[in-house]
């Protein structure tokens, strides 16, 4: 490992950089903000599928001359969302795409009037036929996104498939899926903006990624970068939910603020938030494998689709992490990954925690078991026998260059979890009595940072400044929304500098004040955006040194005097670093080939469960989970971000169901869509394995995302071990093991589809 | 928050006959909110068409719990936390005290009071199947005076009571004669805590050389209203429990519930449980049911 032996700060549990303001109820949410003069803004919706508008009528028991009203014809620059594809339009014109679509903004100054006020806005439509699934979307019966429904197709293909059938001692079919669901942070998503003709349009929000929302307004209002400011304000949770639509909030509470000349605030329900903001996309997954006689995988054929709702929004990335997940922590000597993300009437889906690994993991780890069933060896044999080894390529074709070794980590996860006298155990218990129990295992990987060569495209700018009073900022874009950025970053700062962590400041993200760091998403903060800090500090140092201020080596006291003594003589002393792409990692987007991440994480998760055949419903008792993820930078925010992972996955496998009905979700209230709470917990048991990586700061890879690929298939494992039934399928609610059990369900099937060659 | 804070109208006048006085004068204007626990969440929703609000929170009438010797009288005011300290409730009506702790959080149990929880009347309220398994009887109350009426027909239809508009409960009366029955209850919930029903048991019985002497079973989230179930209540009487009771008791359990697809649950999901539930309590009760 990287120097871990002098490491002060890094790898230490120091306290959480703003833990004291949340605490205390200092920290100051969007909410809790406001301006004189400011006024409330609510969005009139579309309550259908599709169509076309026809008609908008404004009821007579509502004062309308006292209202704020923008449609669409009130936008200045261009009507759309800007982020990949600029086909989201911020209000509907003409034309409905699903029954959440923002068509006007209303505004005044008591917030209570707006309900009322958008139910007296009646919307008359002609109606067009819409679709909800992706087999209709696929079917092309109704055309409603570009010439064919589909937002992105990935092809990776690697070495020969069609050769491997005959080859073939089994060749293994199997179909899963898995649902939206939806990132439930604690706090609501919501937005200021108001406009000044001197200063331009300034934006206060909950949100991930200040320069998304920043980009997004450029576009929207024609104003140039030095005109529109986005402030992050404290934000209560975001697991990816507010990566995207933020921007689209920011948009309508600008447009109404350009409108009314006033400050406006946008603040969602939770009703609202559930249903018209975005979800985890669902998915299918199709697997066709060709194994050898003793279990190995010669290679397969991957369907990958994702439900994208009705825009393409970040559905090509979401698809693109999903695809190149998809063949796990296997060895696939061949292998053809076909994915494709497909329109609905639906809003549409976006990011969330894993971004498609969840999803094409699933699936994966759940055919693993279905092999290992038809090979008639056990879930752990058929993991062991096809784990990557340092050497072998990805199904990108990417060189494992880290010295992993599954097998160790296999090893490891069973003798933690006790894994086979508890097999024993629970098959002597299970021949009596109501409660069936059983265990399952999960074994995956995650890539951090973005995918290919999208770290070189964001190529990312931090910076480190020398204060005047002697004290060291850290300035980024990366936003703290409960997962620790502030406090790992102020660690690498001080670690990097040799300073106390108190000397160590990290500046709100605000636009005007600090540079583009990149969006706070795909495990990247830590890696990618930790590094930067690093050599930014670093350069500081030097800066003092050359300048004769500072010696070799020198106490945090004599660094605060050199501080001051720079900035005293020279002004404002910032450091910048850019990140730049190490040169073995190349990338050729066109062909799906190349180093898809710089650093991957490894896990593997083992889950206990019982199953209570009166209700039907599981309890999942114990959960093990083993990762190596690189240098932990700190033990305690490491270990809450597994097991908030774990928890939030649980969710995702045995309890978290949108229910959909055209296109509009039916239980957007905590009451009816259920999420666990501390009583549905078992403990969670969090190891780490720390092999180091030497693109991250003191050897930091990715963490955020991982804890939340494995625990479903590791529980629906456990499950189908328990009731010796296969579930494909999640959400896996009691009443689909009923379905399953009395024969009518459509997530099971008592035995895999298989067919073994003579 | 959806509604308008402006539009309604609360008053507190203190005590019980000002409350009544009032309901009195303007009939079916007043709208009484106790805990306000099922109240606020219409009102947050901008779903309460009650637009002026008397709050009974805490009236001293409503809030005692009245040991006699034949009854314990309830105070439609008592709060979930009341009747989880209370010693005798926990002794006598384990039903009542289990469905109590299985309500909502702390804070809602803090809050919500047993006349609350009938007079919302929800079909998956959790309290309801104990009051008809203890065959409970109501006061009410009005300008005019009180009547008592029994709980076993007080719901009407979904989420219909016969509580007259100027009345209100003031006591839930429950008779102390269950000391030598066997009572099981269970609450399935998707999740457990913080959960609303998919089915809920109260139940118990009386085991006699063998035979089920006596048994009251009541489930909630199986009809439109709370339901007894008197006819499989029937079906088991003065039978001993065997593999065909359990069988029968199944049966005739799926024959007499009513229960729906919605967006919690689906009703053939709710029959089976229902009918394992009653299944596993006569289970219990052959296992460690007390012998009269
Ligand atoms: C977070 C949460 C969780 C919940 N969990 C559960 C649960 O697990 N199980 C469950 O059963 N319920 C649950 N509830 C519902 C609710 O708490 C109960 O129904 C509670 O008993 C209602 O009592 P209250 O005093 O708050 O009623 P209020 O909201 O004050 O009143 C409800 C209705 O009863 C009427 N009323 C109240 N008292 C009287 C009286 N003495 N005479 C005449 N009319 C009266 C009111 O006029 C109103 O129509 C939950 C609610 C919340 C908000």
């Amino acid at each position: 490992m990287i120097g871990v032996k002098d490491e002060r700060i890094v790898g230490t549990a120091v306290p959480r950089l703003e833990g004291r303001e949340k605490i205390t109820g200092q920290a100051r949410y969007v909410d809790d903000m406001v301006l004189p003069g400011m006024l409330y803004g609510a969005t009139v919706r579309s309550r259908i599928p599709r169509g076309k508008i026809k008609k908008i009528t404004f009821g007579p028991e509502i004062n309308w001359q006292e209202f704020v009203i923008v449609s669409a014809k009130d936008i200045p620059g261009k009507n759309c969302v800007a982020l990949i594809e600029d086909d989201q339009p911020c209000l509907a014109d003409e034309f409905i795409n699903h029954p959440e679509e923002p068509i006007l903004l209303l505004a005044h100054e008591d917030r209570h009037l707006l309900p009322k006020a958008v139910e007296a806005v009646s919307v008359e439509y002609h109606p067009l036929s819409a679709i909800f699934t992706m087999e209709e979307s696929e079917s092309r019966s109704e055309i409603i996104w570009g010439a064919n429904n589909t937002f992105k197709t990935i092809l990776i293909d690697k070495g020969d498939v069609q050769g491997v059938w005959e080859k073939a001692h089994y060749i293994v079919e199997g179909e899963y899926r898995t649902g939206a669901q939806e990132q439930l942070y604690i706090e609501n998503n919501g937005m200021i903006a108001a406009f000044e003709p001197q200063q331009g349009l300034t934006v206060w929000g909950s949100l991930q990624c200040p320069y998304y929302v920043h980009k997004a307004l450029m576009e929207l209002c024609g104003l140039p970068p030095g005109r529109v400011r986005v402030v992050q304000m404290e934000t209560g949770g975001a697991f990816g939910g507010k990566e995207e639509y933020p921007s689209m909030i920011a948009a309508h509470a600008a447009l109404l603020a350009l409108k009314s000349g006033r400050p406006v605030k946008i603040i969602y329900d939770r009703m609202e938030d559930m249903a018209a903001t975005t979800k985890r996309h669902p998915s299918r997954t199709r697997h066709r494998t060709a194994v050898s006689k003793d279990g190995k995988i010669l290679g397969g054929t991957i369907e990958f689709t994702i439900d994208g709702g009705a825009y393409a929004t970040l559905s090509s990335v979401v698809l693109s992490r999903g695809a190149i997940h998809a063949g796990g922590p296997y060895y696939w000597p061949n292998v053809r990954i076909n994915a494709k993300a497909v329109a609905t009437n639906a809003p549409p889906h976006g990011a969330f925690r894993g971004f498609g690994a969840p999803q094409s993991i699933f699936a994966l780890e759940r055919h693993m078991d279905r092999i290992a069933q038809v090979v008639e060896l056990s879930p752990i044999e058929i993991r062991r026998r096809n784990f990557l080894k340092p050497g072998q390529t990805t199904t990108t074709g990417q060189a494992v260059s880290e010295p992993i070794d599954l097998g160790r980590l296999l090893d490891r996860a069973l003798e933690l979890s006790n894994y086979s006298a508890k097999k024993d155990e629970f098959a002597r218990q299970n021949q009596n009595g109501n409660c069936k129990r059983g265990i399952g295992i999960a074994s995956f990987l995650h890539g951090a940072g973005f995918t290919g060569a999208g770290e070189r495209y964001l190529s990312s700018v931090v910076e480190v400044e020398a204060c005047e009073d002697g004290g060291v900022r850290v300035l980024v874009s990366s936003a703290e929304f409960g997962q620790g950025t502030k406090t790992i970053l102020c660690q690498i700062a001080a670690e990097a500098l040799g300073l106390r962590y108190e000397d160590v400041r990290f500046a709100q993200p605000d636009t005007q004040e600090v540079p583009n760091s990149g969006p706070t998403v795909a495990s990247r903060t830590a890696m990618v955006v930790g590094k930067l800090v690093q050599s930014a500090a670093i350069g500081i140092r030097q800066t003092l040194r050359a300048s004769g201020l500072l010696g070799e080596s020198y106490s945090a006291e004599e660094f605060r005097i050199a501080c001051r003594k720079y900035v005293a003589a020279h002004g404002k002393l910032r450091s910048l670093a850019r990140y730049e792409q190490p040169e073995d990692i190349v990338w050729n987007e066109e062909k799906y080939r190349g180093s898809a991440y710089a650093a991957f994480s490894w896990a593997v998760y083992i889950a206990a469960v019982t199953v209570d055949l009166t209700t039907y419903s599981v309890s999942v008792d114990d959960f093990v989970a083993l990762q190596e993820v690189g240098r932990v930078l700190h033990p305690v925010l490491a270990k809450g971000q597994i097991i908030g992972g774990v928890a939030q996955a649980i969710g995702f496998a045995l309890y978290e169901r949108v229910v959909w009905d055209n296109g509009r979700m039916q239980n957007a209230q905590m009451t009816n869509y259920i999420m666990p709470t501390s009583a549905d917990l078992p403990p969670i048991r969090v190891y780490f394995e720390e092999m180091g990586n030497v693109h991250g700061a003191f050897g930091a890879k990715g963490i955020g995302e991982l804890p939340m690929d494995g625990p479903a298939p590791a529980i629906v494992s456990a499950v189908g071990d328990a009731l010796r039934t296969f579930f494909n399928s999640i959400p896996l609610l009691p009443e689909d093991i009923f379905d399953a059990i009395a024969g009518k369900g459509e997530n099971a099937e008592h035995a895999g589809s298989a067919r073994g060659n003579p | 928050m959806r509604a308008h804070p402006a539009n309604y109208e609360l008053v507190a006048p203190g005590g019980l006959s000002a409350v009544l006085s009032l309901l009195a004068k303007e009939r079916g204007v007043w709208l009484p909110i106790a805990g306000g626990t099922d109240v606020m969440v219409e009102y947050a929703a901008g779903k309460l068409p009650a637009r002026k609000l008397v709050s009974i929170w805490n009236l001293p009438e409503l809030r005692r719990i009245e040991v006699f010797p034949g009854e314990i009288r309830i105070g439609a005011g008592c709060t979930y936390t009341d009747l989880r300290v209370h010693d005798m409730v926990g002794r006598e009506f384990p039903l009542l005290a289990n469905a109590a702790s299985w309500t909502g959080g702390i804070a809602n149990q803090n809050r919500g009071t047993i006349g609350g929880n009938i007079v919302n009347a929800s079909p998956a309220a959790d309290s309801l199947p104990a009051l008809l398994v203890y065959e409970a009887e109501l006061i009410l109350v009005s300008a005019n005076g009180e009547r008592r009426v029994p709980y076993s027909n007080f719901h009407v239809a979904y989420r219909k009571t016969r509580l007259a508009p100027d009345e209100l409960i003031r006591a839930v009366c429950l008779p102390r004669c269950f000391s030598r029955y066997y009572a099981h209850a269970r609450k399935v919930g998707p999740r457990k805590a913080q959960a609303i029903a998919k089915v809920c048991l109260a139940a118990q019985a009386r085991l006699e050389n063998g035979v089920v002497e006596d048994i009251r079973v009541a489930m909630g989230s199986v009809a439109p209203v709370p339901l007894r179930l008197v006819r499989t209540e029937d079906s088991i009487k003065r039978k001993p429990i065997d593999a065909a009771l359990l069988r029968l008791a199944r049966q005739t359990t799926a024959a007499e519930i009513q229960p729906i697809d919605d967006i919690r649950s689906t009703a053939s999901y709710r029959a089976a449980v229902a009918g394992n539930l009653v299944a596993e309590f006569l289970q219990a009760l052959s296992t460690r049911g007390m012998q009269g």
